[in-house]
This record gives structure tokens, C-alpha cells and sequence, in this order.
């Protein structure tokens, strides 16, 4: 019996002892923004598996992952970086880079972690495995004169691309040699408010708030400099009013359009990215924030500034109109498709949940109680260029 | 536009010079709208002004950052919006009387 009992002891044990192997692909997070906390989901069985508190003001905050997955970098408001361990659910470090931050990316080989800033303005570089400090680039456009920085992009060559909302201008910093970058400056327009990379790294697009356009720059041909498209977008006819910025990313490419947010305009722009003219406009229920494509690029959805906020349309890319308009949830967000689509997520902050769509059926799956959440972010970020 | 927007600030500026005389004059709204107001101001101003209201693409709204400005300046930047900046009209969503309200309070506390 003893022999029998001790027999028993030890197959507990090994089974504690054991390491509980486990993949990254299916993990992901929730910004709860209320509350400094986040929440730890799975999308193969969508459910969180965990939450970490601590982590300082997160209203606009953000995330990128290591090439592997396992570690999230988040950027507060506050000017918080904080490195997350998703296996063992922890904190591994956390550090204040900045007074206050907007957003971050992670360089092609997965060591460095960019910051952008609005102030102070300009962008830092960390190691991805200390979170030391290796460079900062200010963003000083004239002498003395400081600009918050928007749109970081990563694009190839560990290169980083990003806008200056005061400074009118798009520069692109080689992080080759990581403590000395190397920072090229070109004149882009009035007031860019975001930028996002297309999907290949090759083009840098910068939407404006201060005019009717987006400029564009060939990062293969950076020689020829900016160039601006989708000019007049507006013919002149007066702006609607925006409660919200948009955001841009390369989520917006599907099958061979860039399918853009206008501004102070209930549409959505749709540009043909071989030829970047535009090719279709399309009526949309508010002022579009996220126009993202799921990643088959059949559809795009789009969420709406307030007061439209719990709104949401879905565009049917080969129709090029809304085929699905609904209500999932109030406050809609920030939404996050599955790796490969087949459902979405959308953070529904007044309703304190994200709710998981099926993007086919458009019907409900399943929720998960969240403290006023905002952004969400899967692993499957780690493998794309510009996220 | 511009004439109107005197008018306003003029009509603040009475406001605050008979608030002054230890007179209220525009009626504070009642404890449902200001619960209102102030998510209105944490979550969707603070879009741009930050949520604990230190900031972003929009300036910061703290006591310290608005002490040097003129109450009904900030009022009418409210309501008006300011052109030339992404600061949009909130006049669809707020009337004259709370929008001096709400710069009332971010210059004093603002509320959670």
C-alpha cells in the first residue's frame, strides 16, 4: 500500500514538474484602457487565459510581438514600454521611455524596439531583450521646433518610417547600426495624422489632415521623394466635422487596392496600388477610423468615430459596396480579424467586451467580459512587415 | 463665423463677469448630464487629449496647462471648434452652458 501511495506521489509529480508544452500562434491580447490592464486571449478557443495588471495608462497603447511570438511590447500614453511574457503570462520588464508615446513597431530581425513620441517628439530605439536605451532620433524639423511623430512604420533593411504631424514631412531612419541611425527627411504635406507600410514594405503612404490627399513614398526610389495622391479628394466641399483620427496600417490592402479612410468625408477611398490613382468611392455610416481588409482581402470592415462609434460596415470587395451594416456593441474601437479570418474581434468598450463575429455568417460566436477594452492584437502580427 | 464667435465670446464674458459678482448664471447641468459630460470628455476628447487628459495629438487639459487661458476662449474653442486643427465643433453634442461647464471643471478637477 505504501509502495502503492509513493507510486502515486511520484506520477503527480512528474506530471507537475513536466514543462506543459504549449505554441504561440493562436495567443493574442486585449488593451483593457481603463484600468492599466490586459488580457490575455486565445482564438483557437476563444477564451482569455489570463490578465496583467500594472501596466500604467494604456488609453491609445499598442502592441508588437518578438519574431516568436512569446513577447508583446506595449506602448502606453503614458510613455510606458512594457515587455510581456504571453507563455508564462508576467511581466518581464517595464520601463517609462517617454512623457507621452502614441504607438511603437520592432525592426525586421526582431532586436530592435522603436518608440514614436509626442513628447518629448522623435522616436528611441531599444534592445528587444534588455529594453535599453541604443538611440533616439528627435524630431526636430527646424532649429528648435519639435514634432509630435505619427505612423512608425518597420519596413525592410531595419529601416523605420514615420510622419511629423507638425513637421509635414515623412523620414525614413536606418537602424543598421543601431546606435548611430541614419535619418533621411522628405517633404510630404499638412499635418499627416497616421502612415502605414503595404504589405511588400516598399510604399509609405501618409495620410493628411491638413488637405485633400495622401502622400507617397516609393521606399525602392526614396530619390524621387514624396509624391501626393488621391489629391482633392474633397473637390472642395466643406469637411464634416472628425471626433476621431483615423488610423492607418497595412490592413487596409486588399487584392491589389488600398481602401483608405477619407477625411471629414463618410467614405471610403479605394486606390489601385500599381497605378495609385483612385479607382472608387464608397459610402460608409460615419467617419471611418479602421478600414481594415480581412486577410483574404474579400472583405474590409470598417468602425466609425463618434458619434457613430457603434456602428460597423462591411464592404464585399468584389461588389466594391457594404453588403452587411449592424450594431455588434457600443463604443466599437479597435478590431482584430483570426490569422487567417475566419472571424473578427471587436472590442466593444461601453459594453465592457470584445465579441468574436464569424465573418461569413456575420453572426455572434462568443464574448469575453473586458474592462473597457481597445486594442486587440494576435501573435500573427509578429510575421507581417508594417505591423 | 467670426461675428459669432465674438458674440460668444462676449456672452462668456459677461457670464464670467456676473459669475464673478458671486451670481450663477448658466444652470449647472443636473448630476445625469454631468455623469454624462464627463465620460464625454475622459473617452471621446480624450481621443485625442489623452483619457486622463495629459495629452496627445490634441494639447493637454490639465489645470496647469489651461490656468493662463481665458475660460471663454476655451468655452468657444469647444463649441466653435478651431479652425485650421483638428479640434472639430462639439456644438451637436453640447449646449453654450456645458460646454463652460466642462471648462470649468478641467480647470479646476476634473471628475472620474
Amino acid at each position: 500500500m505504501r509502495i502503492f501511495l509513493t507510486f502515486l506521489l511520484s506520477l503527480l509529480l512528474t506530471a507537475c514538474a513536466g514543462p506543459q508544452l504549449k505554441g504561440t500562434g493562436d495567443l493574442g491580447l486585449v488593451i483593457e484602457r481603463a484600468t492599466g490592464r490586459i488580457t490575455l486571449v486565445n482564438t483557437s478557443s476563444q477564451t482569455a487565459y489570463a490578465r496583467i495588471d500594472g501596466l500604467g495608462d494604456l488609453s491609445h497603447a499598442s502592441a508588437v510581438y518578438s519574431r516568436d511570438g512569446r513577447y508583446a511590447f506595449i506602448f502606453g500614453r503614458d510613455g510606458g514600454l512594457t515587455k510581456i511574457d504571453l507563455l508564462e503570462a508576467k511581466i518581464v520588464k517595464r520601463i517609462i521611455q517617454s512623457g507621452n508615446a502614441i504607438g511603437g513597431s520592432i525592426s525586421q530581425d526582431g532586436r530592435i524596439v522603436v518608440a514614436q513620441n509626442y513628447t518629448p517628439g522623435g522616436i528611441k530605439a531599444f534592445d528587444a531583450e534588455t529594453l535599453e536605451l541604443l538611440s533616439e532620433v528627435p524630431a526636430e524639423y527646424a532649429p528648435g521646433k519639435f514634432s509630435k511623430v505619427v505612423g512608425l512604420a518597420d519596413v525592410p533593411g531595419n529601416k523605420f518610417a514615420y510622419a511629423l504631424f507638425e513637421g509635414g514631412e515623412i523620414w525614413v531612419t536606418d537602424f543598421s547600426n543601431p546606435k548611430q541611425p541614419k535619418t533621411q527627411r522628405y517633404p510630404a504635406g499638412l499635418q499627416p495624422y497616421d502612415g502605414l507600410v503595404t504589405p511588400d514594405g516598399r510604399h509609405y503612404l501618409a495620410g493628411l489632415f491638413g488637405e485633400d490627399g495622401v502622400a507617397l513614398l516609393d521606399l525602392w526610389q526614396p530619390e524621387k521623394g514624396a509624391r501626393k495622391i488621391l489629391e482633392n479628394y474633397g473637390r472642395g466641399q466643406e469637411k464634416l466635422p472628425v471626433f476621431k483620427m483615423p488610423h492607418l496600417r497595412g490592413w487596409s490592402v486588399a487584392q491589389g487596392k488600398a481602401y483608405l479612410p477619407a477625411i471629414g468625408r463618410h467614405e471610403v477611398l479605394v486606390v489601385d496600388v500599381a497605378t495609385w490613382k483612385e479607382v472608387g468611392r464608397i459610402a460608409v455610416r460615419g467617419q471611418p477610423v479602421f478600414v481594415m481588409a480581412r486577410p483574404d482581402g474579400r472583405q474590409v470592415w470598417v468602425n466609425f468615430a463618434f458619434p457613430d462609434n457603434g456602428k460597423m460596415d462591411v464592404i464585399d470587395t468584389l461588389a466594391g459596396k457594404v453588403v452587411h451594416a449592424f450594431e455588434p456593441g457600443k463604443g466599437i474601437l479597435h478590431m482584430e480579424f483570426a490569422p487567417r479570418g475566419e472571424n473578427v474581434w471587436l472590442s466593444a468598450r461601453d459594453d465592457n467586451k470584445v465579441v468574436i463575429h464569424n465573418t461569413t455568417t456575420f453572426a455572434k460566436q462568443a464574448e469575453i467580459a473586458a474592462d473597457s477594452p481597445s486594442g486587440i492584437f494576435f501573435t500573427s502580427r509578429a510575421v507581417r512587415i508594417g505591423f | 463665423m467670426l461675428l459669432s464667435r465674438k458674440f460668444f465670446a462676449l456672452f462668456f464674458a459677461l457670464t464670467v463677469t456676473i459669475a464673478g459678482t458671486g451670481q450663477s448664471v448658466a444652470a449647472e447641468p443636473d448630476a445625469a448630464r454631468q455623469k454624462e459630460l464627463v465620460r464625454l470628455v475622459r473617452q471621446d476628447c480624450g481621443s485625442c487629449h489623452g483619457m486622463t487628459l495629459q495629452g496627445g495629438l490634441g494639447p493637454a487639459l490639465l489645470p496647469a496647462t489651461l490656468k493662463d487661458k481665458p475660460a471663454e476662449g476655451l468655452a468657444a474653442t469647444i463649441y466653435y471648434g478651431r479652425p485650421g486643427t483638428p479640434m472639430p465643433p462639439w456644438k451637436q453634442f453640447v449646449s453654450e452652458a456645458e460646454a463652460s461647464w466642462i471648462v470649468d471643471k478641467l480647470m479646476t478637477e476634473f471628475p472620474h
